[in-house]
């Protein structure tokens, strides 16, 4: 009886929306872009895109630990990678959907000089960071430092963003003067909206190539396998060059 | 047992729940005091106020705090004039923030202790000619001690247990700011189950230890008051 009654819900809610529901789990950096694309393609498919945002390695233990997912929109190539080796992901769909840009930034107008300048003066309390351990931005920002031997010097200023959205509203609120953050958090069309920023030259990390990977969840859903292929397409690319992303 | 990093954890949530529970015991006994004898209207708006803390999410708190002790809040402002700097991602701003999170498991047992004198002993310290605060020392705080070993206990604890105001107000630095719990979510989060499970190991017989000492001392008490 109960049965029945679920699948006659199931049914009568599959009847209303029309289509396919698809969870996805997103990058922090990614959700301004994902949501313009979500709604994109919600219209042009009439699938309904459910987005959860947050750090990727939180992400990866909570799929290993059997969250919902049926795609990652991860932030760096190794989660996804990892996943692939260990058979949690349909294997060959994994692809390079956006390389993310670091960018070091501050809310106040003229703060961040766009050489970078600002992190020898040390005219500042604290720089946020996301959690090198979890966020791949965190680790860039961590090998950029490194690069600009200037680590060591910094470190004891470090504030630490449980992900990068985090991050980005500590310098954001004012509480950190600057942070090294996602560029598509702060761009939009094409233009950075506010404050002071350097936008981080690609020679002093390790490139944040960010993948996507259809999961095991998502094997053989019309509504998965649609968005992830969108994804690849033009009228996605756009909206991702959009917001500052390489591609 | 465990590595330095969780006791520097541990030792930095000991500290920030000693520190708040003395500061709360001279700003909640007042509070209670007067919540406990007053008569006026505006005793019901300060004791909702009070037990705000009870029922706001933290992430509420933290964000509201958050603003406030910022550059352009009005904490921040006065905090920044007073030359102290600003509070964020400082251990003085968890002290602030566990200060007010923890205010009701101060406030509450108290206010509770202080009504159970009632007036008549207070009735007889003045007929003996004590003044106002020499009764509420000799004669109400003795009365209410068990009251205070509870709110004491129960704010040291739930001040232990924070987690939500911290993680927004915090920034996670270690020593200053990365306290027990956070470093449990740290661990969780970067798959390091082990380390986790060694320290929430902690924390669970701690808070078991904590409330099993409030359960099984109470009844005592209550026979010797």
């Amino acid at each position: 009886m109960i049965k029945k009654t679920l699948f006659t819900l199931a049914l009568f809610i599959h009847g209303i929306s029309g289509a396919d529901e698809v969870q996805v789990a997103v990058a922090a950096n990614f959700s301004a872009p994902m949501q313009k694309i979500a709604a994109e393609f919600g219209k042009d498919t009439g699938h309904k895109v459910q987005l959860a945002f947050g750090a990727t390695g939180k992400f990866y233990a909570q799929i290993r630990n059997g969250a919902p997912f049926e795609i990652l929109l991860a932030a760096d190539d190794t989660t996804p990678e990892k996943l692939e080796k260990e058979g949690a992901c349909v294997a060959g769909s994994r692809f390079t959907y956006a390389i993310g840009k670091l960018v070091l930034w501050s809310s106040k107008p003229r703060f961040v000089d766009n050489k970078g300048d600002v992190l020898s003066k040390g005219d500042f309390k604290h720089v946020s960071i996301a959690n090198p351990k979890l966020a791949p931005y965190g680790a860039a920002a961590i090998e950029t430092l490194a690069a600009l031997k200037l680590l060591d010097a910094i470190q004891p200023k470090f504030v630490q963003g449980e992900n990068i959205a985090q991050t980005h509203q500590f310098v954001a609120t004012g509480n950190a003067e600057l942070g090294f953050i996602a560029l598509s958090q702060v761009m939009k069309e094409g233009k950075i909206l506010d404050g002071s920023a350097w936008m981080v030259p690609d020679n002093l990390h390790q490139p944040i190539r960010q993948d996507a990977v259809l999961l095991e969840k998502g094997k053989g859903k019309p509504a998965a396998e649609a968005l992830m292929k969108y994804l690849g397409s033009d009228k996605a690319r756009t909206v991702i060059k959009s917001f500052g992303y390489a591609l | 047992m465990l590595p330095d990093n969780d006791l520097q954890a541990i030792w930095l949530t000991v500290r920030l729940a000693g520190i708040v529970t003395a500061i709360l015991l001279l700003i909640g006994t007042p509070i209670a005091w007067w919540l406990a004898r007053t008569k006026t209207w505006w005793k019901g708006p300060i004791a909702a106020v009070v037990a705000l803390p009870l029922v706001l999410p933290p992430s509420v708190l933290g964000f509201y705090l958050l603003l406030a002790m910022g550059p352009h809040g009005p904490v921040g402002q006065l905090t920044e004039a007073l030359g102290l700097g600003r509070l964020p991602f400082t251990f003085w701003g968890l002290v602030v923030a566990s200060v007010f999170y923890s205010l009701p498991f101060m406030v509450q047992p108290l206010q509770t202790a202080f009504e159970g004198i009632g007036d008549r002993p207070l009735e007889v310290a003045a007929t003996l000619r004590a003044s106002p605060l020499d009764a509420f020392f000799t004669v109400a705080v003795p009365l209410a001690r068990p009251g205070f070993l509870t709110a004491s206990i129960l704010t040291f604890a739930h001040t232990v247990g924070e987690f939500g105001v911290v993680l927004m107000i915090g920034g996670n630095v270690p020593g200053v700011t990365r306290v027990a719990s956070v470093q449990i979510y740290d661990h969780v989060e970067a798959m390091e189950y082990a380390s986790a499970h060694r320290l929430s190991a902690v924390m669970l017989v701690f808070s078991f230890l904590v409330l099993l000492a409030i359960y099984a001392w109470r009844p005592g008490m209550k026979k010797g008051a």
